[in-house]
């Protein structure tokens, strides 16, 4: 009677695991579909919304902008066959073959109405105006020229369109003063737009699902449907790879390249990225927050320290040993050949501790000091284990090191409370070249101006600040580059920040699919390719 | 019944009012939901302005105070993040965790009441002793562990099941649940086996203390003494006898696995409303945060209620009136 009794408990479970083993058969995917493994979900569908690169990495993959910035963010013609810069005012000539997802042609008027609904995109917690920089008018001449006027000469114009896809004016008719509103946009209402695959479904936290755009002016897009998942946990991604439920994951934990790599069913691709991991040095005033035994003063007002500071850490051998190879050592904060990085700062010094200590004993510190080095746990690959290493090679030379990880949100408030003498942050630079990356690192800040917001260590030369705001109105790229460049070997010389690495993305597929990274961390499907 | 029911309300109102207030003070300690948004270019006059569309350039007490005005028409506000209400991103995503909490018990109770019988009837057979030891390990091994494990084993070695997420779903009335399809049971399987492994050791020793209490009881041997048969002592006499302490864990657990799932949830991908806790509270999303607790709160409370009421109905020597919450 009893075993009778437990035999009628396992029979339905028994039902259910046949049940679940037809099931897993029946959904395997189809041959022409990408399912992608994102790690960070997108916050809304709206391509004005929130300037965050999951966001971002979606919306260019519906929408195409005037310019595209290519895998190293050149800017290369989209929408825009050509454009042409005269002074303040700008032209840009449209394709006359592009056509929304809907099959309408894609106009000027199309191009106004997007860039004109960039301002009035209520609540956005992180607003695409960065783009807008400087413009001050956008009018249709004819239905396939633009003229943008911006308030001074402005050569970053064409780079920043690259931020801003174009929209149909059509189908976001609507009553709000931003047309269709961004929730509407988040259940697909309105989302029409020319870039290689459409909008057809997004359920929250569980999938997001493209299609082929049939109407798409460039090459046929390789896949009939992209399906998104969100899958933040690192392990579970590799785990999703593995198993065969995704094609296409972001980010694998470094730990596990190596196992990737000679798994012969996958393929791992990487690509240097453009974001640097740095190390800032408090250089307002005395006392600094962070050190002590130096009775009040500040030793990191002092180059020599920060020489020293800089030739105690060994970066190849953090960049061998803590980040599994997938990180090149910096000399600058953007890599060369970027536009604007300098040709001389291709190597970074080679570590030397003997010349640290010198330097330090030079300085008046030849039993070094005592200091704390702010780092965030989570915001960057490695970043609190980056941060150990370092502190370990400064303790060598003197300078006792210890670490504050936190949490990335407990972090910034930290840092942007002053609360460091040193901390240890990256910046990825979404335009591609150097101004964007010293006006806000390093320029003097300067609230009116909008420069120096993340200058937190509060490096100031006027020398180099005059070299970047004169850079602003050269309208010839040469000159530009040359004036950018000269201004990074000037801070570099002054170490007045320590580049460490810049990081590489890591993408891990399977051997049917073919991926080119590109340098700004984005996963963008029409980079994914069939390999055979 | 009625006052005890309502007291009960005004209680779990009162500990929502609490919460929501160190919820509040707790996230403005933390950090600036401003600098984890904003882009790291934004000027100091883009935060500011972001500040203030958020009212969070206000002090503290002033923000809180519309954030009651506002929650007492039940209105929760709106996620910074994503611009959407607050409460309506929880709700839809609650009928996922709850399906998986719902799956994950009843596989509990199904497997964890038999066993736990058992082992209390057999205390020293070897069986039992097996038994005890799962149990053992059913509880002592982390969650994620056993998911990854489990992942390792039957999505990635023997391919049997998909790895995450949840897969087709059939809507039925306003709820989307994946019990329903084939492909949704082949997904629901592995992330409810794990929680599912954790609390079934606790039923199965709960049953077995509860079991081995009752065996010796006069009743237990006058049955027998009747003559009755022992599937009859078991289901008439054995269980009912039972059931208060297994409801009560079985109650506490599953508003456990409702609050709680988070871990589970982000190793299977499972699109619950645990892992959108998590990213709201690393991206300060207080809006979420506040809604979700005070959601959870409620939901608590509504169980205990259930599993007291369920006592008098189980044991009518209990009286409701004379308990305390």
């Amino acid at each position: 009677m009893r075993i009778a009794g437990r035999r009628r408990f396992l029979n339905p479970a028994m039902l259910a695991l046949a049940a679940a083993a037809t099931g897993a058969a029946m959904g395997t995917a189809q041959a022409r579909d990408l399912v992608v493994a994102l790690k960070t979900e997108p916050t809304s569908m709206d391509p004005q919304y929130h300037a965050l690169t999951p966001n971002i990495q979606l919306s260019q993959t519906l929408f195409d902008p005037l310019v595209c910035g290519d895998a190293d963010l050149v800017p290369k013609p989209c929408v825009a066959e050509s454009w042409k810069a005269d002074g303040k005012v700008w032209t840009f000539k449209l394709r006359p073959n592009v056509k929304f997802s809907d099959g309408s042609p894609l106009t000027a008027d199309d191009v106004v109405f997007t860039l004109n609904r960039v301002p009035k995109v209520p609540n956005s917690p992180s607003s695409f105006k960065v783009y807008l920089q400087k413009v001050e008018k956008v009018e249709a001449v004819d239905p396939l020229t633009v003229r943008i006027t911006t308030s001074e000469p402005y050569p970053l114009l064409a780079i920043n369109m690259v931020g801003l896809p174009i929209m149909s004016a059509k189908a976001m008719a609507g009553s709000a003063p931003e047309g269709k509103t961004t929730t509407e946009l988040n259940s697909g209402n309105g989302l029409v737009g020319a870039g290689p695959y459409k909008f057809v479904s997004w359920k929250r936290g569980a999938e997001i699902v493209f299609e082929r755009n049939p109407h798409y002016w460039g090459p046929k897009p390789a896949w009939d449907k992209v399906i998104y998942r969100p899958i933040s946990n690192p392990a579970a991604r590799v785990a999703a790879l593995l198993a065969g439920d995704v094609d296409l994951i972001e980010d694998p934990p470094t730990d596990d390249l190596e196992r990737l790599k000679k798994d012969p069913k996958l393929r791992v691709e990487t690509k240097a990225s453009n974001r640097v991991i740095y190390v800032a040095l408090d250089q307002h005033g005395a006392p600094s927050p962070g050190i002590t035994d130096t009775g009040g003063k500040n030793p990191l007002l002092d180059k020599r320290v920060r020489e020293a500071l800089s030739l105690a850490i060994d970066r190849e051998a953090l960049v061998a040993r803590v980040m599994g190879g997938v990180a090149t050592p910096a000399a600058q904060l953007l890599p060369y050949p970027m536009f604007g990085a300098s040709d001389k700062l291709t190597k970074a010094a080679k570590a030397d501790p003997d010349k640290a200590k010198a330097l330090l004993k030079e300085a008046g510190y030849p039993n070094g000091f005592t200091m704390v080095l702010g780092t965030p746990n989570g915001r960057y690959i490695n970043d609190s284990k980056v941060a150990q290493t370092i502190a370990a090679m400064w303790t060598r030379v003197g300078v006792k090191t210890s670490i504050d990880a936190n949490a990335p949100a407990v972090f910034f408030k930290n840092r942007d409370s002053y609360a460091y003498s040193a901390y240890m942050a990256g910046w990825g630079t979404a335009t591609g070249e150097m101004s964007n990356t010293l006006n806000s690192l390093l320029v003097t800040p300067d609230k009116d101006r909008g420069v120096g917001t993340t200058n937190r260590s509060r490096y100031s030369n006027p020398e180099m600040d005059k070299l970047v705001e004169s850079s602003a109105a050269m309208m010839n790229d040469g000159a530009r580059a040359a004036a950018l460049a000269r201004a990074s070997e000037i801070a570099m010389a002054d170490f007045a920040m320590l580049p460490i690495h810049f990081e590489h993305s890591v993408w891990a597929m399977k051997k049917n699919v073919r991926f080119q990274g590109r340098a700004d961390q984005q996963t963008m499907v029409q980079y994914a390719t069939q390999a055979n | 019944m009625l006052t005890f029911i309502i007291r009960r309300l005004l209680q779990a109102l009162l500990v929502m009012a609490v919460m929501s207030g160190l919820v509040f003070v707790g996230l403005y300690v933390v950090g600036d939901p401003v600098s984890m948004m904003a882009s790291p270019e934004a000027t100091e006059l883009d935060r500011e302005e972001i500040r203030r569309n958020f009212g969070l350039d206000r002090p503290l007490l002033e923000q809180y105070a519309v954030f009651m005005s506002h929650a007492l028409r039940l209105d929760f506000g709106r996620s910074f993040l994503t611009g959407q209400p607050a409460m309506g991103l929880i709700l839809e995503r609650m009928p996922a965790t709850l399906e998986l909490a719902c799956v994950a018990m009843l596989m509990a109770l199904l497997v964890g009441v038999p066993l736990g019988i058992w082992a209390g009837l057999k205390p020293t057979a070897w069986s039992t002793r097996g038994i005890m030891t799962g149990s053992v390990l059913g509880f002592s091994l982390p969650n994620f562990w056993v998911g990854l494990m489990l992942i390792m084993v039957f999505a990635v070695y023997l391919g049997w099941l998909p790895a995450s997420g949840r897969g087709q779903v059939a809507q039925l009335g306003p709820l989307s649940l994946s019990v329903l399809t084939l492909d949704g049971w082949s997904r629901i399987l592995l992330p409810a086996l794990t929680i599912a492994m954790a609390k079934c050791a606790l039923i199965i020793r709960v049953t077995r203390a509860a079991t081995r209490e009752a065996l010796p009881m006069d009743y237990i041997k006058f049955a027998q003494a009747k003559g009755l048969t022992w599937g009859r002592i078991l289901r008439v006499h054995l269980l009912k006898n039972i059931l208060i302490p297994i409801v009560t864990v079985f109650g506490l657990e599953f508003g456990q696995v409702v609050a709680f799932a988070v871990v589970t949830e982000t190793i299977f991908a499972w699109p619950g409303m645990g892992k959108l806790l998590l990213d709201s509270i690393i991206t300060l999303d207080r809006p979420v945060v506040v809604a979700y607790l005070i959601l959870i709160v409620f939901f608590l409370v509504m169980v205990n209620l259930l599993v007291d009421i369920l006592y008098s109905v189980l044991d009518p020597r209990v009286r409701l009136q004379e308990a305390k919450a």
